[in-house]
């Protein structure tokens, strides 16, 4: 049953892999707008149907 | 009639038909034009008509190839990479942002573009060498989203976001979860070997799980708590903070001692949900600002005219004009300093600053104020005073500026958790003393339980979240509060007090009268065809008044300043102006100080259109309703031409008040405080501030929220003042449901201090009766103010 300290060990290491994360993503500022991106998000398919792709290739990296 | 295809406006003026599509205005194609032609024009497939009307002005923006001026607006600048941000009111819907974040195939020196829509700012990352700043801000302009650069810009204050609040709510619901998942094998007592072996190493770990609730997340309730006791207030924070720490403790010196498993799961439970709803409570509009002062409507550069050399215009700074230097103001310009006229006919805007709807002309040596806006020619000006010293500003150094509103006024909950923390005070030491006689061993346990279970989670959670879903139903609606205690001061309000002009007066549409003798189709023809092409503001206004029956195009125009306009039609002349210079010298001049438009046809004086102010509609029903339980006072920086229309509109016992100057409006109002009233001030403009200031709660009134208002607590979209008994109504249920909340916390917490001071609390009854309570508080509070915002609809 010693087994148990790994297990432990292990599930409070992703608990805490998870918080920092968390962490991270509101210190940098993912969290300030969350309206935007959502919106954004859905330009970049849109992008694909619109006809002005023959004469310039969309770079998705500008949507960034 | 047909709708522009850009901006969706009905065509009133001209239509114009580019590409088999209408549109409003030359500004309006043009913008088309330039998005069609870089295939952009998906931005119309987006959403229907999302353009903006484009507004630029010549040489509106030279103040930004000032050097100086562009390394303050800059965020950052090194090399081949700029970046700036802008405030762009015009954001409104996804086509903007797309169109916004595509800017670099408007032009290649643009990077990058990334919007926030909420806060209606664009970050722009550019190269300097390229596009300049003021062409980045043309380009903008050019196509509708025109960026808004105020002194405010000047100042740089990093808007560092407050996050805290997040970090202690992810600390504590992490922790939460943890220490729920860690104590679960204890809730069952089951007493099985190996549960038994490691219960020791999971006491442990929740011990220190719980470590950074209590002093992180739960760190903000014992400095209030300390405070609250420092001022002699009992607020809510001490019966919270008195409840962490007992519980902390007791856990604590249950592991230690092997006598349980303490109630850490309860603690970051307990301290999880208080924060959730100071988080939920906290629902800022971020696009808006409640702490606007003159700074965010004065421009940040003035045209200087360098006293060496008359001829040279540069511009300047509006900190850097000092006493005694020469300034250039055009249309539509703002001016930022009290000054003398040196050159020029002014006629000055001074609605914002004073509240009177009048253009007020001024002519050489003529002393003027800041903060008027200038409509017509250019005037040249000599400086009196800097922006600092001036009659304005100066307003804002009053003292009722920097006090803070919402101290003094008591919560429902800080009013409650007085009598509370007496009565939970007072059943603890009484338990705790019988206990002592009857079995000294559970006189600890019992003291602590009372104590734990009395914690009034569900009291504190009541007040924000039916508060915090009200400033949502308010939001929705378009009155938008500062915060959520706004609602629970409007619950108080007994006097309401109405600014009038730009608040209970539209502010742009006027009606105009004609009083004389009849025109001519012929002469109305000619009417409009001059007024198209005259730039004062007032022929401006009667233009877009006028009904166009066809306009004929004046062979011959002459404008005579500060006189009128002259225009002659194959031999028939018309002149349109003031009394005098259209050859009625005899008539009342001053009109009842109504403002008044002159016109003669052939040198035959023919009558006037005097100009009105419309008042908004449905405001004598909101005058009829408020007034049951409210009194109402409407002020005016006017004169009294209007007294006998308001009289008309206003309850018999109402008061009205002309001639008010914003320090008068103050005054009155601390009047009336004195007096014992709770006021609220609805007002627009800048001559209100100090009286919004002031008042208990002060409503900004706006027709665009997107622009400029004064500092207050809440911002108001103009077309449902007439709703604003409703929103009465809607506060002061708000607080009964908050009261009713109340009563069923006090339900549980009974049902728990049975179980305390019996001595039998068990850590799973805390764990399960405290959540419990909680969470029903914010099911009851949501479905109650669910249901008050259905009836509003209604």
């Amino acid at each position: 049953m010693s087994i148990i300290y790994m297990l432990l060990a292990i599930s409070v290491v992703v608990a805490i892999i998870f918080f920092v994360a968390f962490i991270v993503s509101v210190r940098k500022g993912q969290y300030d707008d969350v309206y935007t991106p959502s919106v954004r998000m859905l330009f970049d398919d849109e992008l694909v149907k619109s006809p002005k792709k023959e004469n310039q290739p969309v770079n998705k990296e500008k949507f960034k | 009639m047909e709708s522009c295809f850009h901006c969706g406006e009905d065509c009133l003026e001209e239509l114009i038909t580019y590409n088999d599509k209408s549109f409003c205005c030359a500004g309006c194609k043009t913008v088309f034009e330039i998005l069609n032609s870089n295939d952009l024009s998906y931005y119309y497939d987006l959403q229907e008509a999302p353009g903006i009307s484009p507004k630029l002005q010549e040489n509106k923006y030279e103040y930004l190839e000032n050097a100086e001026i562009v390394d303050r607006l800059l965020e950052f600048d090194h090399e081949r990479t700029q970046i700036v941000s802008f405030s762009i009111p015009s954001i409104h819907c996804s086509s903007c942002i797309w169109i916004l974040e595509n800017l670099h195939k408007l032009h290649d020196g643009v990077k990058s573009s990334q919007v926030d829509f909420p806060k209606k700012t664009i970050r722009l990352s550019f190269t300097a060498e390229e596009i300049s700043l003021k062409n980045l801000v043309i380009l903008l302009s050019r196509i509708g989203y025109e960026p808004n650069i105020s002194l405010d810009n000047f100042e740089k204050k990093e808007s560092e976001h407050d996050r805290s609040l997040i970090y202690k709510l992810g600390v504590a619901g992490f922790a939460f979860g943890n220490i729920m998942f860690l104590s679960f094998p204890e809730y069952f007592e089951i007493n099985e070997f190996w549960l038994d072996q490691f219960k020791y190493l999971f006491r442990w770990l929740m011990f220190s799980f719980s470590l950074p609730v209590v002093f992180y997340s739960g760190k903000d309730y014992f400095i209030s708590a300390y405070k609250g006791l420092r001022s002699g207030i009992l607020n809510i924070d001490v019966p919270i903070a008195l409840g962490i720490f007992v519980l902390f403790v007791r856990s604590t010196a249950e592991i230690v001692l092997d006598l349980g498993t303490g109630f850490f799961d309860s603690l970051s439970g307990l301290v999880f949900f208080l924060l959730l709803g100071k988080f939920f409570q906290q629902k800022t509009y971020s696009f808006l600002s409640f702490e606007r002062d003159y700074k965010s409507y004065f421009p940040i550069a003035v045209t200087r005219i360098s006293s060496e050399d008359e001829q040279i215009e540069e511009q300047v700074q509006v900190y850097k004009i000092r006493k005694g230097d020469t300034v250039l103001i055009r249309n539509e310009e703002l001016i930022p300093m009290d000054a003398e006229i040196l050159e020029g006919q002014a006629n000055i805007d001074y609605s914002f600053v004073t509240g009177e709807a009048d253009l007020v002309n001024k002519a050489e040596g003529d002393k003027v104020y800041a903060g008027g806006r200038q409509k017509g020619s250019i005037i040249k000006l000599k400086v009196l005073k800097p922006v600092e010293q001036s009659y304005l500003t100066e307003l804002w150094s009053n003292e009722v500026f920097q006090k803070d509103r919402s101290f003094g006024f008591q919560s429902l909950t800080n009013r409650i958790s007085k009598n509370f923390t007496i009565a939970v005070l007072s059943i603890a030491v009484l338990a705790t003393t019988f206990w002592l006689f009857a079995d000294p061993t559970k006189a600890w346990n019992v003291f602590t339980a009372v104590l734990i279970i009395a914690c009034p989670c569900a009291i504190a959670l009541a007040a924000p979240f039916t508060l915090g879903n009200l400033l949502r139903i308010f939001g929705k609606k378009g009155i938008y509060l500062k915060d959520a205690s706004v609602i629970e001061r409007m619950a108080a309000i007994d006097t309401v007090v109405f600014d009038k002009t730009g608040t209970i007066t539209t502010t742009g549409q006027t009606t105009a009268e004609y009083e004389g003798l009849e025109l001519s189709d012929k002469e109305l023809q000619m009417l409009g065809g001059s007024l198209k092409a005259s730039s004062h503001p007032l022929s401006r206004s009667l233009y877009s008044i006028l009904q166009h029956h066809g306009i004929r195009t004046p062979d011959s125009y002459k404008e005579y300043v500060g006189a009128g306009i002259e225009c002659d039609f194959e031999g028939n002349r018309i002149k349109i102006g003031s009394a005098r210079f259209t050859g009625e010298i005899d008539s009342e001049e001053i009109n009842n100080g109504k403002t008044a438009v002159h016109i003669s046809s052939n040198e035959q004086y023919k009558g006037c259109f005097s100009f009105r102010n419309t008042y908004r509609k449905g405001m004598s029903g909101l005058f009829q309703q408020l007034s049951r339980d409210k009194y109402i006072i409407v002020l005016s920086g006017d004169n009294e031409g209007e007294r006998d229309r308001l009289q008309s509109l206003l309850p018999v016992e109402s008061g009205i008040h002309f001639n008010q100057k914003p320090g008068d409006k103050l005054e009155f109002i601390r009047q009336l405080q004195h007096g014992g009233r709770k006021v609220m001030m609805v007002g627009d403009g800048l001559n209100d501030a100090g009286a919004l200031a002031q008042s208990e709660i002060g409503i900004a009134v706006s027709e665009d929220i997107n622009v400029f208002s004064p500092a207050c607590d809440g911002v108001m979209d103009a077309s449902i003042l007439s709703n604003l008994a409703d929103y009465f109504q809607l506060a002061k249920k708000g607080v009964s449901i908050i009261q009713a909340s109340f009563i069923l916390s006090l339900v549980y917490n009974i049902t728990g201090l049975a179980f305390a001071v019996t001595g039998n609390l068990m850590p799973v009854v805390a764990a399960i009766l405290m959540p419990l309570s909680s969470i029903s508080i914010v099911i009851f509070t949501t479905l109650a103010t669910q249901i008050l915002s259905k009836k509003l609809k209604k």
